[in-house]
Parts: C-alpha cells; structure tokens; sequence
C-alpha cells in the first residue's frame, strides 16, 4: 500500500512540464508539430532515396566513371539508353532473365498453389508439414546458393545421383551449372524450391479467406468436387495468385545474389541475367555512366510492375 | 433545343464514363504491361528498342490517372 503511493507520487512529480517547455509546445500549431515530427524521416528518405535515384538519372546522361572520378564529366543526352536499347547482346540478357522470369513464375505458381490446396484440407500433422515446406524460405538466398552448388556437384552432389537413380543416367555425365543447356534451368529449379513456400502461403490465405457457405449451397445443388474448384476455389482466390505471380515476377526480374552464387551468369552468358550484365558493367568495365542508364531502364519496368502490383493488392484488400 | 440539351448529356455522359480512374488505370496497366513484354521478347530488335518508352509512359500515365477521382 505505501509503496503504491510513493510511486503515484513519484508520477505525479515526474508529469508537470516547466513552465517555458509548455509555453514553447503550446505555441506550436498543429500542423507544426506533425512536421517535426515527420520531419526526420522525410530527410531520412531525401537522403537515402530520392537524392541516389535523381543522381543515378544525372549520371545516366554523362560519361562519368566512378573509377575516374576527377576526370571531367561531359553530357551525352540519351547516348547510353540508345545504346542499351539496341545492343543485341543487352536484349540477350532480357531474353535469359524473361526465360528465368517465366519459368520460375509459372513453376511457384503451380507447384504452391497445389500445396496450398492440398494443406488447406486439414489432415494429421498437416502443421508439421506446413512448417516443413516453409523452411526453405527461411534461408539465406547466400546459403542456399552454396549449398545447391554442393548439390549439384556432378562427382559428389546428391541431385545428380537423384536423377541418375529415376532416368538410369550415369551420375557423373551430366553438369547441372557447366553445361550450357542445363545451367538455365539449374537456377530455376533452385529458385522454385527456395519460393514456392512462400506462393503457397499467399494461395492458403486466399484459399482460407473464401466462406463455407459458399461451398455448403454448391453441395445443396449438387455441384461436383471439380465444378467447385472451377466454379468457386480457382475464382475467387485468383486475386491471391495474382498477387504471388507479380510479387515473384517483379522479384525475380532482378534477381542477382542466387544467380552470382550457383552460376556468375555462366557458363559464358547462359545465366547472364540483367542485374549480372548491370553489375559487370558497373564494377567491372567501371562504365558508371552506362550502367546507372542500365539501372534506370530496369527500375522504370519494376516501379511500373510494382504499380500494377499495388493496384491488385489494393483489389485483394477491398474482398 | 431539346437536341441540343440530349447531346450534351450524351457527351458529358460519355466523358464522365471515360475520363474515370478505372478505365483510365485498366489502359496504364495495360501499356505498362505490353512494355515489359515488349522488353523480354525475343523476336523483334525494334520491339525492344522501344519498350523503354512505352514502359516509361504506361507508369507516368498510371501515376497520373491514379490521382483522378473514382
């Protein structure tokens, strides 16, 4: 009891304001006060954001190297778009980061859509098997570089003894990441292992989100298990495989740790990805100038996927 | 008179059904989609050359008509 009252006391003493602080806070409007508030993080974004992206788009006009940087910088206008958009070698890369784009989409997309379906119905240890499945996705994408690199040693990997087991193949005849017709589909099977979890989880939340009575009253008219799935299922969780399709779409578009890891863009440039050309280019070749023209062509697709992507989420929220 | 007053209600009932930010969306989307296929096809040069600016005006144009009333 007393040491109750001691500590109202004490919060007692600890609340009144000296007189001039709560004159000055008082004098402030409200308006006043929401900006200092939002002060800080405005010129927290002006300086981590905004002022890189203005100075990418500056450096995208000049021929300024970041490797020289004293040299004197001359304006080139829209040279290094217009070399970018008719190098042979640059849509090349487009074409090998449309093939992984694709794929791996369309792969996640199937695969994590049949597990959501099959996770939803609600069978023993379905929890033990959800958290099993999601493990994947729990890693680093560095970690899971290296060790499918281990994997797919033609000597001693386990995934070539798996394929030699069903396809009577000999193991050590095939290379997963030298071979120049198998290493594209090396980092897509990679790839669709780590992120299908995480389709399945947005496809169990659609799957999740759609009523019983919808599926009680189809029973009552005597629709089949299939005309279900037509009918109600696929319909009315399509917004959530939606979502997936373009969050894995605009993340894979530039994906670069797994693809740097499992191949470096090789053999020659089968794996070569946009973000790996980006990268070769501005660190490599040190072309600062030609490679921020590069940055700014990738980041206007994804800035214009991810509208498209806000404007589908914002359609999901509104169900 | 009565024609004149029919067409202008024609008129401003086709703009109002136009110039709203569903359809005009559904239209950016649309283009800024054609452009990223445009980017990554693998069957014309000239396609390509010109994704950059169709990308370019499908997400200007959705940043702006994103800002139209419903």
């Amino acid at each position: 009891m007393n040491d109750l009252s001691a500590s109202s006391q004490i919060t007692y003493r600890a609340v009144p304001i000296r007189p001039a602080v709560a004159r000055r806070i008082r004098g402030l409007s409200d308006q006043a006060l929401a900006w200092l508030f939002i002060t800080p993080t405005i010129v927290l974004l002006l300086a981590i954001n905004i002022f890189p992206l203005v100075w990418t788009i500056y450096l995208s006009f000049t021929n300024y190297r970041a490797n020289r940087a004293n040299a004197p910088t001359i304006w080139l206008g829209t040279d290094w778009y217009q070399s970018i958009l008719t190098d042979p070698d640059i849509w090349a890369a487009m074409q090998v980061t449309a093939h992984f784009v694709v794929w791996t989409v369309l792969i996640e997309t199937v695969l994590g859509f049949g597990l959501a379906f099959l996770i939803d119905k609600k069978f023993r240890g379905h929890g033990l098997w959800t958290t099993i499945i999601l493990l994947p996705m729990m890693l680093s994408p560095a970690v899971v570089g290296n060790f499918w690199t281990f994997l797919y040693q033609p000597q001693i990997g386990l995934f070539n003894y798996v394929v030699a087991f069903f396809t009577g193949r000999d193991a050590s005849s095939f290379q997963m990441l030298g071979d120049v017709t198998l290493s594209p589909w090396a980092i897509v099977i990679v790839d669709a292992w780590m992120w299908t979890p995480y389709v399945m989880l947005i496809c169990l939340a659609g799957l999740r989100s759609i009523p019983d009575y919808i599926y009680e009253a189809a029973e009552v008219d005597r629709a089949s298990n299939w005309r279900q799935f037509w009918s109600i299922t696929l319909p009315m969780a399509l917004p959530f495989i939606m979502l997936a399709v373009l969050f894995r779409g605009i993340e894979n578009f530039k994906m670069f740790d797994m693809v740097n890891l499992l191949t470096g863009g090789g053999p020659g440039s089968t794996t070569e990805v946009a973000s790996i050309t980006l990268k070769r280019a501005a660190f490599e070749s040190w072309r600062t100038g030609y490679s921020s023209a590069f940055a700014i062509i990738l980041f206007v697709t994804v800035f214009g996927l991810a509208n498209i992507y806000v404007k589908a989420l914002n359609r999901v929220k509104s169900r | 008179m009565s024609l004149d007053a029919n067409t202008s209600t024609l008129r401003r009932g086709l703009a109002d059904r136009i110039l709203r930010r569903g359809p005009l969306e559904a239209i950016a989307t649309t283009i800024i989609a054609a452009g990223v296929v445009m980017l990554m096809q693998p069957f014309f040069l000239t396609l390509y050359s010109w994704s950059f600016t169709t990308t370019l005006f499908g997400t200007v144009m959705f940043t702006i008509v994103s800002k139209v009333r419903e």
